[in-house]
């Protein structure tokens, strides 16, 4: 995206936010929230990737895995977040397992958890952005975990 | 003269933060924090009260004013100075420093504490408005920025240096 097509964290911030405290109304437990943010970004992360490949490369597909999620780590999250992802791996137990490192995630910069929702971490948000990803670009059926 | 002694009989330094309150636009204390082992130790009871008091005098001293008036600002005995900043919504912060701290000004301090408050307070989802204040993150970084005051502070009054020659 463009360099001068930027949002300032502070109007991110409030609307994750807002968005956290619309689902809170409404569901009990930390692990049905994480649930529900997956679900959302899974919604994000689907339109994010139509829109990042073709500003980016011109509407050229990657085809495989690690192309992709190199794009994911790197460009996308260069376009979502204004970082790229502190690293990419892969696991050393198995050939499809990998992980995306980021050590301060969007979501979670400015909240700090109550006692009451201390097993919850909302970058599940940005885990469900990644997982639409991989779904909008054919990779249907991946486990996309959270890492922090 | 003898040196100013903080309330644990430690001499105070060059200048020290003492505490900082928050008093929500009812009254009510939402937020109190010790910023030096020197500040007094009063218990939650005495400082919700101190709060309502200070809430209720900063109305009074509104009223009494012979011109229209903004309340409280700043409040300076010979043992420490106050300040107090009324935000736009009603929300007062109170920040007491020992009298020997010059710089960095309170005012410009308060300054920096809304800002804190308005990143880890307000953008926290967890918090609700005018309820007392339980978020890490802001206390972390209220204590690393008084914290860093003190030490540069401390720096400071270590290498004063007799200054002329004759």
């Amino acid at each position: 995206m463009d360099a001068h097509r930027q949002v300032s964290a502070a109007a991110c911030a409030y609307l994750v936010s807002e968005m956290i405290q619309h689902f809170m109304a409404r569901i009990r437990t930390a692990a049905d929230l994480e649930i529900t943010l997956h679900r959302t970004g899974q919604c994000v992360g689907a339109k994010v990737y139509e829109l990042v490949s073709a500003r980016e490369k011109s509407g050229r597909r990657e085809s495989g895995i690690v192309e992709v999620l190199q794009f994911i780590s790197i460009t996308c999250w260069k376009c979502l977040f204004g970082k790229v992802a502190d690293s990419l791996e892969r696991s050393t137990d198995s050939e499809t397992e990998f992980m995306i490192h980021d050590a301060r995630p969007m979501t979670n910069r400015f909240i700090s958890l109550p006692p009451s929702l201390g097993q919850l971490n909302c970058a599940s948000y940005i885990a469900g952005i990644v997982a639409g990803m991989l779904a909008c670009a054919q990779f249907v059926g991946l486990l996309v975990l959270v890492i922090y | 003269g003898n040196p100013a002694r903080g309330h644990d009989g430690a001499v105070m330094g060059s200048g020290q933060f003492l505490q900082l309150l928050i008093i929500n636009k009812a009254g009510g204390l939402i937020y109190n924090q010790n910023l030096s082992p020197g500040a007094p130790q009063l218990g939650s009871n005495d400082w919700l009260r101190i709060g309502s008091t200070f809430h209720s005098l900063y109305a009074i001293m509104m009223q009494i004013a012979p011109e229209a008036s903004k309340g409280i600002q700043k409040l300076e005995t010979e043992t420490f100075k106050l300040e107090c900043f009324q935000t736009l919504t009603g929300l007062k912060f109170v920040l007491t420093a020992s009298a020997g701290l010059v710089q960095p000004t309170l005012e410009a301090v308060i300054r920096q504490i809304y800002e804190l408050y308005a990143d880890y307070v307000l953008k926290n989802p967890f918090y609700e408005l005018d309820m007392p204040i339980r978020c890490e993150l802001f206390t972390k970084h209220v204590t690393s920025l008084i914290d860093s005051y003190h030490a540069s502070s401390s720096s400071y009054s270590g290498s004063k240096n007799v200054a002329g020659r004759s």
